[in-house]
């Protein structure tokens, strides 16, 4: 609105409308499909969580370890140099809970997000996913956490072998 | 609020000043430019890279084109342009995830979605402007990671009043541009054919030409139709890629070494998306992408001006409209002289000497500096089996493929 117009003509469109056609719309369902070459550095990490281990990459040049691996440091730009591995216990950088599912319906359950930064990394390299075996209101930035795995039998080497990272 | 980390990126570099007489050679305001090609670098060229991922396939692209031109990117680059689709990557806002792997952390990047050609395009603008002494353009094609590549391409007609009629290979398109073309320009149908056999047949002395073949006109012609007149063995195939440019000013590219080879002109354009209005014989974008690059270039004989030239080739009739549109040929003449061995890698103007897409495969947004690699590589004498004698002017050129109507032309020296 402006100045010079301060309503605009028209009506709300109603739902029974829309049900009677009146308004033209196309609906198509687009499928597109993929199949991502994981490649080096995440096929490893990956491989290593059915295992029941967190690895990360370290730069001798910066000395950092990065988790989640990569084959490059973004900051020298160069390939990074050892495979290591870390720990599955970490520290709560920062959380939110979301009250709010991917249909924008309200969650009877809100889910628990959260950057964990891993012991054994560099500062500030961590893993986002989810906590659990606490409750809303005792989750605090700086918390101590630990990966809680599904069963040997159950990974099958995606990020998801962790269920979630509880306090300890 | 530009925040950046690194003082020079801040930098305005001072731009050289023109004379009067020199801006009034070029009365639509176009002033001549020279920007340097002083690196490239690629990976991949395979039918399937399973064994890196994108982003890996990028960073050894992008580390090659960086050693070649002798840069570091965290220094010395103040712009990085990335040319990507985010339906081809399967990702949203797909421009978020290029800096690591290109060096471009916490650098001014942004993603075009277009042809190669048009991101060296807008690293040139970028150069000219003053805020890049040194820009990088990186393009990439990871088709074997998207299992429905036709669903993608089908998306991409009109989603209200052209998508649902058909549920047919979109290629249905290059079919009645094929026909039309042959009707108005009374092309012969085989010459099309001529132009599969002459590309993969360059693509076999090309370590990139995934798909070479030494084949005969009645081998293409007879392989399977894909939506007639076009045959299967006349439509290039996706492959795996990635290809980095690094672009200097002139001044800095005199500094960075003495294989540059320069960009003197570039022009792009684009038709109207309703199919049913374009001309279908012939590529208006293309002749007035072509028609800018040359005046940028003052290029005013295109047919005896270059040396070799990289053209659309995505399908057999392609290279020949594509010719036509750029003088090289005149009106109706491409098949012909194809078909008489004038755009043999050994003719008088060696056409996709390279194998093209046709004989080297398909590169999605990538195609572009493909074709530009390809140039860059005979200007700088560096073609191997390929080595075009003494070329010292090429011609590139590109289109975004079905369903676009968008083409650009780059001028290339050395
Ligand atoms: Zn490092």
């Amino acid at each position: 609105m402006s100045q010079k117009i301060t309503s605009y003509q028209g009506r709300e469109i109603t739902p029974d409308e829309v049900k009677e056609g009146k308004y033209l719309d196309i609906v198509y369902k687009f499928e597109p499909k993929y199949s991502w070459a994981a490649g080096v550095a995440i096929s490893r990490f990956l491989t290593e969580l059915k295992d029941g281990k967190i690895v990360a990459r370290k730069c001798y040049k910066c000395e950092r370890i990065l988790v989640p691996p990569r084959m490059y440091c973004e900051q020298c730009y160069r390939p990074t140099d050892e495979w290591v591995q870390v720990k599955d216990t970490g520290t709560v950088n920062t959380f939110s809970i979301s009250h709010v599912g991917t249909d924008a319906r309200r969650l009877k359950t809100p889910i628990l997000v959260a950057v964990v930064d891993i012991d054994g990394a560099s500062p500030g390299m961590g893993i986002l996913h989810n906590l659990g075996e606490v409750e809303r209101s005792k989750i605090s930035v700086g918390m101590k956490v630990q990966a809680v795995w599904k069963g040997s039998e159950e990974r099958q080497g995606a990020i998801t072998d962790i269920r979630y990272f509880k306090p300890i | 609020m530009w925040n950046a980390t690194n003082s020079d990126a801040v930098t305005i570099f001072p731009r050289k000043s023109y004379s009067k007489q020199f801006i009034a050679d070029f009365p639509d305001g176009f002033l001549p430019f020279q920007i340097g090609i002083v690196g490239v670098g690629y990976a991949g060229f395979d039918s399937m890279t399973p064994g890196l991922s994108t982003r890996e396939l990028m960073f050894e692209a992008a580390t090659r084109a960086y050693e070649d031109a002798g840069v570091d990117p965290r220094k010395d680059v103040q712009s990085f342009v990335c040319c990507t689709e985010d339906f081809w990557e399967g990702i949203s806002i797909t421009d978020e995830y290029m800096p690591d792997q290109l060096g471009a952390v916490l650098r001014p990047l942004c993603t075009i979605s277009s042809d190669g050609i048009i991101g060296l395009a807008t690293a040139c603008m970028h150069i000219m402007s003053g805020i890049a002494d040194v820009a990088v353009v990186e393009s990439h094609s990871k088709i074997s990671d998207v299992v429905n590549p036709d669903e993608i391409a089908s998306f991409g007609y009109d989603p209200i009043y052209t998508h649902h009629h058909f549920d047919a290979d979109p290629r249905f398109l290059a079919g009645m541009e094929m026909a039309r073309y042959l009707k108005e320009t009374g092309t012969k149908r085989e010459y099309c054919a001529q132009v599969a056999v002459k590309n993969k047949k360059n693509a076999l002395s090309n370590s990139r030409g995934v798909h070479g073949a030494d084949i005969d006109k009645g081998i293409v012609m007879n392989s399977q139709i894909a939506a007639s007149p076009l045959t299967e063995l006349e439509s290039s195939k996706g492959i795996d890629a990635s290809i980095v440019f690094v672009l200097a000013s002139a001044q800095k590219a005199r500094k960075l070494g003495d294989q540059t080879v320069w960009i003197k002109g570039i022009g792009w354009s684009s038709d109207t998306p309703v199919v049913e209005d374009r001309d279908f014989a012939r590529s208006e974008y293309v002749e007035q992408a072509a028609g800018r690059a040359y005046k940028m270039a003052n290029v005013k004989s295109p047919a005896s001006y270059f040396d070799l030239a990289e053209v659309d080739d995505t399908y057999s009739y392609k290279e020949l409209q594509s010719l036509e549109a750029m003088k090289l040929a005149s009106k109706g003449k491409a098949g012909k002289m194809v078909d008489t061995g004038s755009f043999d890698a050994d003719g008088r103007l060696p056409v996709n000497a390279s194998g093209g897409s046709l004989g080297v495969g398909h590169l999605l947004e990538a195609t572009g500096l493909h074709r530009t690699l390809e140039a860059v590589m005979q200007l700088r004498g560096q073609a191997g089996r390929l080595q075009v004698p003494r070329a010292k002017k090429a011609l590139v050129q590109s289109w975004r493929g079905i369903p676009t109507a968008t083409g650009a032309v780059a001028v290339l020296g050395n």
